[in-house]
């Protein structure tokens, strides 16, 4: 084929098609590769993150100076699952227009605690963690106090600030 | 091309070629000898791209798909609208399908009408009638993974045909349906037919293929008085 004379900087028909076989393979790869990315990524990158106020009916019903647990269920929708998760929330009111409220998972290892009236103490059943009516750490293998959410009071109706992936 | 110059290789190629002999691969797959032949001598090849094509978007959808009554069709749906590009890999995958099926059978008629099944390559012949009925294999069992109606219903009609075999048909029926019914225990056969069994058959026989192209080299093209 190519037998004719060629200087070295000539290129051949040979080189030639190597080139273009090349160039249009990686364009070809390229086009097909980064959906492929994107569809594998896609929905492992994507932001689950929504927030919502949670009422939690009248704040009268809550008893003064006494954790109180209130539970509410959230539907999460994960491809083509739908999930309800329940959260629980010790609400302490403090006075008519204070009210806090904490998270009952552990910050150990996310065990469900209980409030124990009896020795004023929340107690985490799996590895015997124990903190104060505030949430604080008094022992066990707790790392930080109970989360704290955000709590508003609207016309008496007491809400509790949910954000998704947290608590 | 007997003079081609070859440009120096640089060092990492010169010692992967010393131990994995890559530049005789290559001489012996890519460079070797061809007769002169037209265009529907590509056919082949084009079956195999397409063959690869399925593979990689065939994988990347058992990223998300589900093979239970319950979830199939959802999960489906969520790889059409849920998932980037999800439209364009299960597109490729649905369209590639029917491409192979096509190409395949061109591919069979190119041989046939150039007398290529002849000696010595009657062997590629007959694995390559294995492959056209293990493409139709992939199809028929392809067909049913949506769960749809039409999937459903294709698949109770199709086992049926496969029912009317005298003597042994309802052993066959029962057989592809796992059981007296259509149902899940169908969908996770075909599923499993359809995304290990069937392909590594294939994936075989493609290799035994390619081998005896490159053994035998393929045939010339036949002349006037052949």
């Amino acid at each position: 084929m190519s037998g004719e004379h060629q200087s070295s900087s000539e290129i051949s028909r040979l080189d030639f098609v190597n080139i273009v076989l090349a160039f249009t393979g990686g364009i070809m790869g390229i086009i097909l590769g980064i959906p492929l990315v994107g569809y594998f990524l896609g929905p492992a990158l994507k932001k689950e993150r929504g927030e919502a106020w949670i009422p939690a009916g009248p704040v009268k019903k809550y008893p003064k100076d006494q954790p109180t647990l209130f539970s509410f269920t959230r539907t999460q929708q994960h491809g083509w699952e739908k999930t309800a998760e329940s959260y629980g929330v010790y609400i302490i009111r403090k006075s008519d227009d204070k009210v806090e409220a904490l998270s009952n998972i552990c910050t150990h290892l996310g065990c469900r605690v209980r409030w124990h009236a009896d020795v004023g103490e929340y107690i985490c059943p799996c590895h015997n963690a124990h903190f104060t009516k505030d949430g604080k750490v008094i022992s066990g293998p707790a790392p930080r106090p109970l989360d704290r959410f955000q709590t508003k009071i609207d016309k008496g109706m007491l809400y509790i600030h949910f954000i998704e992936g947290k608590g | 091309m007997s003079k081609h110059q070859q440009p120096h290789k640089p060092a990492w190629l010169e010692w992967l070629d010393e131990r994995l002999g890559l530049t005789t691969i290559y001489k012996v797959t890519l460079d070797r000898k061809v007769p002169k032949v037209n265009w529907w001598y590509c056919l082949g090849s084009a079956t195999l791209f397409v063959f690869i094509m399925q593979i990689i978007t065939g994988m990347f959808l058992l990223v998300y798909y589900t093979p239970s009554p319950d979830h199939a069709y959802d999960s489906i749906q969520y790889i059409m609208t849920g998932v980037p590009y999800g439209w364009l890999i299960r597109g490729i995958h649905h369209w590639g399908a029917s491409l192979m099926v096509l190409l395949v059978f061109i591919h069979m008629l190119r041989v046939f009408y150039m007398g290529a099944y002849r000696y010595p390559r009657e062997l590629t012949w007959v694995i390559g009638v294995f492959l056209l009925l293990a493409t139709l294999g992939m199809g028929f069992t392809g067909y049913l993974l949506p769960w749809n109606q039409r999937a459903f219903f294709a698949t109770v009609v199709g086992t049926n045909i496969a029912g009317t075999v005298p003597y042994i048909g309802d052993f066959i029926r029962r057989v592809l349906r796992g059981g007296e019914t259509v149902s899940a225990l169908t969908l996770s056969r075909f599923f499993a037919i359809h995304v290990w069994i069937l392909p590594a058959i294939m994936v075989t026989l493609v290799a035994i293929h390619i081998y005896l192209i490159i053994r035998i080299g393929i045939s010339n093209p036949p002349t006037k008085d052949e």
